[in-house]
């Protein structure tokens, strides 16, 4: 009973410093010559510019349903000039950032999970290797380039959609003053929220990259066997729920540190 | 050609190497000699492959030393290792092509990674790998459009086209048929002809291989044995090399024997 917690223990700190190591290796890589911009640029394209039908539409949708809640909650104590503020700063501060991240999650953190797991499942990273061509530097720092960059600029854009989303719900069907609205949320909304979305995005899109790129690269080493078309798929689903949970508890962290 | 004059390539020195209980390289010793073929047979699953890792440095020994020109590989920093893989070329068993590149960018991979050189020359340099290796009109496809002889050709024009001083094979034909074997044996011939550098093959393409082979290499319960040229291994008096023979190749019969033999039948 004993060896066995022990020997778990030893497992998840085993894990923990191979994921550790793995970023610092990624990290390294990337600032390390020769820059290559063109790989960059195509991971910029697959994680931002692809996730952007998915992000727009679920950011609208967002905004519109922040709306109708937040009207009928609003009218019961007569302030529905609020509604702008409110729908804006949930956005801004939480959702935004939130769910803009679990959408990449799903759509880009999946990919590249199981991307890299083929590849190692193949020997393609230990054909890399061989090759002297560090698959750090080759495959993972475009990678977290991509999702540090692309990450905030997806949130902003999860924003915009869902404030218009918002108007679009709480103006036009509600009947909400449009001046008021907009003047609402322009006096709300200060510097300090916008940066606390940022910071968010940020910590979300290096996370997100981190989790799923390390769990496809020690594909090979996972304790529940790595093996075949089964084992990308489970890994992917792990890194997939791992990333999911990381992105709620740092969401947390974050905004209790910075509130 | 005497032996004590040759340089020797790769060197494994007592490797030992376990997967959790099973120990599959028990004292491992084994010598390549430069500009030779080393041929490594053995039935499937005896760890040949793990030998070949081991050379690569993708698999630390438990105990014992690996080296390169000298150089051990265990002992080395990244950043050795990786100026040590430059004179590599590996051809693996399941060839590794990159499958989400055509097949003119998985042969240029190494030359963009890894050389200054200009477009205009790394296309010169994969043209000629690829014509070299009959392969014309296949750059614009993608590894899952090709069959299993051709994929292991783009393998070798990857694995050549750095012009390595050591070039690693493993299961060079397994799942080939006969002609696409010979076809792979004589373009090994051909390319080793032209850029002379040392090869190490695991096989079980017995006997065949050993047409390839300078010296033959027989693996057995975690240890080497013979690592002589195949007309001596052939007539070996080891009696697990005799065995290993004879289950391959059908029992060969000297003259002795032969007529004993023979006469008994009679």
């Amino acid at each position: 009973m004993l060896q066995r917690l022990g020997s778990e223990a030893l497992g998840y700190l085993q894990r923990a410093g191979r994921m550790g190591c793995f970023l610092f290796a990624c990290l390294v890589s990337i600032v390390r010559p020769p820059y290559k911009f063109r790989p960059i640029i195509r991971q910029i394209h697959f994680v931002g510019s692809r996730s952007m039908f998915v992000i727009l539409f679920t950011g609208s949708f967002t905004g519109m349903v922040l709306a109708l809640q937040g009207y009928y909650t609003l009218r019961q104590f007569g302030s529905e000039g609020l509604l702008g503020s409110a729908v804006a700063l949930s956005l801004i501060r939480e959702l935004g950032p939130v769910v803009a991240a679990l959408m990449v999650v799903g759509r880009a953190g999946s990919a590249i999970c199981a991307e890299i797991g083929i590849m190692r499942n193949t020997e393609q990273i230990d054909a890399l290797e061989c090759m002297a061509i560090d698959p750090y530097k080759y495959l993972m720092a475009p990678k977290f380039v991509a999702g540090v960059v692309a990450m905030p600029l997806l949130t902003a854009i999860f924003d915009v959609a869902g404030i218009l989303g918002g108007y679009l719900v709480g103006v036009s069907l509600l009947g909400v003053n449009a001046g008021a609205y907009f003047q609402q949320m322009y006096s709300s909304v200060v510097w300090n929220d916008v940066e606390m979305g940022l910071v968010k995005s940020l910590v979300f899109g290096l996370l997100i990259i981190w989790i799923c790129a390390v769990k496809g690269y020690y594909l090979h080493l996972e304790k529940s066997g790595g093996f075949g078309a089964e084992g990308v798929s489970r890994t992917t689903t792990d890194a997939v729920v791992l990333s999911s949970v990381s992105i709620l508890v740092w969401d947390y962290l974050i905004s209790a540190i910075m509130l | 050609m005497s032996e004590t004059k040759q340089n020797i390539a790769i060197e494994l020195v007592d490797v030992e190497r376990s997967f959790g209980q099973q120990k599959v390289l028990n004292k491992i010793n084994l010598a390549v000699r430069e500009g030779t073929t080393t041929v490594i047979v053995g039935p499937s699953g005896q760890g040949k492959s793990v030998v070949l890792k081991h050379m690569l440095g993708l698999l630390q020994p438990d105990r014992g030393r690996v080296l390169v020109y000298g150089k051990d590989l265990a002992r080395m920093r990244k950043s050795e290792l990786k100026a040590v893989r430059q004179d590599f070329g590996v051809l693996f068993q399941n060839v590794a092509l990159f499958d989400s590149l055509n097949i003119f960018d998985n042969v240029a991979l190494p030359l963009r990674e890894r050389t200054q050189a200009g477009e205009d020359e790394i296309r010169d340099n994969v043209r000629e790998k690829l014509a070299l290796m009959d392969l014309d009109g296949v750059e614009e496809k993608f590894p899952a459009q090709l069959s299993g002889g051709m994929k292991k050709r783009v393998g070798l024009a990857r694995a050549l086209v750095m012009k390595p001083r050591i070039v690693f094979f493993d299961e060079p034909t397994t799942g080939l048929d006969v002609s696409k074997s010979n076809e792979i044996y004589r373009l090994f011939f051909k390319t080793q002809a032209r850029l002379k550098y040392t090869a190490v093959i695991v096989s079980h393409d017995v006997p065949k291989i050993f047409k390839l082979a300078d010296y033959v290499a027989l693996i057995h319960e975690g240890q080497i044995l013979g690592n002589i040229p195949p007309e001596q291994f052939q007539l070996s008096d080891n009696p697990v090399i005799r065995a290993f023979v004879e289950e391959t190749m059908g029992p060969i019969y000297s003259s002795e024997r032969e007529e004993r033999f023979f006469y008994e039948k009679v």
